[in-house]
């Protein structure tokens, strides 16, 4: 029995894969992908925190690009690069841990509020309609103001506003599996309401959650690094934390083109590379897509 | 983004009377009465999120409101029975919705001055560049989703998909950062040709002069927000009009001979621009987003940056005003565009 469904499983993932491979840009994303994780990963091998300390900065201030520092150095004599590469964790990790939360706060309303009709749903429903109508990037900023600044405060703020839209996919996808006749059956056989959510609904949303997830990911690095840039950080270097500095030091004036361009290259570079992924993703998975397509 | 017909689902629901005109007027008015009792619902709501979110969150809200000055115990005691903080919370809420509903938005701690009045002066210049911006970049995005969309799969659709994606993926602020850089200061040798800062001159010239420089003002602020906010037309104006090309009416329209022009602007257009025209109305919320971070950035003497003061103080009172503010103007326009559309188009009043 086990046996069976794990080859199943294996065909249905060496399927996905032959598919996946046809979209270049997914491809391509998923590389990119790949190697800002392990970079982040790896960085406390090669440097550490000391290399965002100002009193640490041994440099010449705002050095341009040169073979010695290859991104130039900030106001503080600090490398953009080695700050780049150590900020990556912080945008990283918020970026992760917020879409994470995004997702599990969307999953569940998603799914109570396909799964149980009447008025339960429908006030489900009318919780994320308000959500959702809330400007979303006026609403983190307000939480992260008062919450005050702290990383968990951040990924708290953007996950709170931005599950909503997760929410509405997973219900219209739950309500799809709840049509099906295998439901009945189940439900014939006793089946409660945790049984049915959790091993017929679940496994049927789960890759259009995967999908939503990495295009999350992408969004919820965006706002962070906005957030930051609006002051509403968490004091850990980020992209958003460097170009906020680049901001309020004038890198403009001074025209220290480099300290603003990389770590907005990077915020771009992984951005796009999660989009990507998701798009190409959403593609192979969402069956409506397919069909079109 | 994968669903620009997603507002026609609630509305589906509501199916009119059966074909003559009297029923389906009532229920057109019964729809738009439903909306505007589900907005005066969210907004309700927003104001009891808002007194909760700004008065039972953590640390004392007299000090909160104080910006942590040194105050004695008995100032704070004057502090908390002048603010009413005193009252059970009870009593505090009903007194927060009499006030804001007289639109006593209480008083700012920065300015020493009534919010209301802050927020009117404010106002202004949002208005004039959101609604510039808005314009360029729903008359851009329409007409380059038009172009893409006609003949997708073209060079040109790859190529605006493509920008699109980009765009999507840069974060406003650093493409106003850029954007200031390259046309406000200048690099290297070049000069910069376009102020970045503020509204006007310090030397603003009268007359005619003087609108020449608010505009100059503008270009840059108005250029960002337009980048940021004109791909998601471009892709929502472009995937409505494929939709719209493969049905019949479009083969009717081209078997009748014709013209490509004719059938794409008089047939096919009209029809995809109805959800997409929505959808601009829809997703209001980003665009006051982008408006936000821009007008920090350029300095733009709008209710964006006094919010973004309000953030950086923190002045609590403020901050609270313009959320709110914000908050309903967005429910009111998303509800608009709701009723809009269900009277505009015929196919979602029947389905």
């Amino acid at each position: 029995m086990t046996s069976v469904s794990t080859a199943r499983r294996r065909a249905a993932l060496t399927r996905f894969w032959s598919e996946f491979r046809n979209h270049r840009g997914g491809l391509v994303g998923l590389v990119v992908l790949v190697a800002a994780v392990l970079l982040a990963l790896v960085a406390p091998l090669f440097i550490s925190e000391n290399v965002t300390s100002v009193v640490e900065g041994v440099g010449e201030k705002w050095a341009p690009p040169s073979l010695a520092e290859p991104f130039g150095t900030d106001e503080s004599g600090r490398s953009i690069l080695l700050m780049v590469w150590w900020g990556s964790r912080t945008s990283l990790l918020i970026g992760f841990l917020a879409a994470l939360l995004s997702i599990v706060i969307g999953l569940v309303f998603g799914v109570a509020a396909g799964h149980f009709r009447g008025w339960v749903g429908g006030a489900l429903m009318r919780v994320t309609d308000w959500f959702l109508v809330l400007p979303s990037l006026v609403t983190a900023l307000v939480l992260a103001a008062i919450l005050g600044g702290s990383t968990f405060t951040i990924i708290m703020a953007i996950g709170i506003t931005t599950w909503p839209s997760t929410a509405r996919l997973i219900r219209a996808q739950t309500l799809a599996v709840e049509a099906r006749p295998y439901i009945e059956r189940s439900k014939a056989l006793g089946a409660g309401h945790w049984h049915i959510t959790t091993r017929h609904v679940l496994p049927n949303v789960a890759p259009l959650l995967l999908a939503s997830t990495t295009l999350e990911v992408a969004s919820a690095i965006v706002t962070e690094s906005t957030l930051a840039f609006l002051g509403a950080s968490t004091n850990r270097t980020s992209w958003g934390t460097m170009l906020r500095a680049s901001y309020d030091f004038g890198a403009a004036t001074q025209g220290a083109w480099w300290y603003i361009l990389i770590p907005g290259l990077a915020i771009l570079a992984v951005v796009m590379a999660f989009t990507l992924v998701g798009r190409a993703l959403e593609a192979v998975l969402n069956p409506r897509l397919r069909r079109a397509a | 983004m994968t669903t620009p017909l997603e507002a026609a689902e609630p509305a589906a629901i509501q199916a009119a009377g059966p074909g003559d005109e009297r029923p389906t007027y009532r229920g057109m008015l019964r729809y738009a009465l439903s909306k505007a009792g589900g907005a005066l619902f969210s907004i309700a709501m927003v104001l009891v999120g808002t007194f909760f979110v700004f008065r039972l969150l953590p640390g004392d809200p007299v000090r909160n409101l104080a910006q942590g000055r040194n105050m004695t115990p008995a100032q704070l005691d004057l502090e908390r029975r002048r603010l009413g903080l005193d009252k059970p919370l009870l009593d505090q809420f009903i007194d927060f919705v009499g006030d804001t509903l007289r639109l006593d938005l209480g008083t700012s701690y920065e300015y020493k001055r009534p919010v209301l009045d802050l927020i009117g002066e404010r106002l202004g210049p949002t208005l004039l560049l959101a609604g510039t911006g808005l314009v360029i970049a729903v008359s851009l995005g329409i007409w380059q989703g038009t172009r893409a969309g006609w003949r997708h799969g073209s060079r040109f659709d790859r190529f605006s998909t493509g920008t699109s994606l980009l765009l999507w993926s840069v974060p406003t602020f650093w493409l106003g950062l850029l954007l200031m850089m390259v046309f406000g200061v200048g690099i290297g040798p070049i000069p910069g040709i376009l102020p970045f800062r503020g509204i006007e001159s310090v030397d603003a010239p009268d007359g005619f002069a003087y609108l020449l420089d608010v505009g100059s003002h503008m270009v840059l602020p108005c250029l960002t927000l337009v980048a940021v906010v004109y791909a998601q037309y471009l892709l929502i104006m472009r995937s409505s009009l494929v939709e719209e090309i493969s049905q019949d009416y479009v083969t009717v329209a081209r078997a009748k001979g014709l013209r490509d022009d004719d059938v794409r602007r008089h047939h096919a257009v009209p029809n995809a621009l109805l959800p997409t025209v929505t959808l601009v109305f829809m997703r209001v919320g980003f665009v006051v987003g982008g408006a936000v971070t821009v007008e920090t950035i350029f300095t733009w003497p709008g209710l964006g940056q006094l919010f973004y003061q309000a953030i950086s103080v923190p002045d609590f009172t403020l901050m609270q005003g313009t959320f709110m503010l914000i908050t309903v103007a967005v429910i009111v326009m998303n509800t608009l565009a709701d009723v809009v559309y269900h009277i505009l188009d015929p196919r979602v009043r029947s389905a």
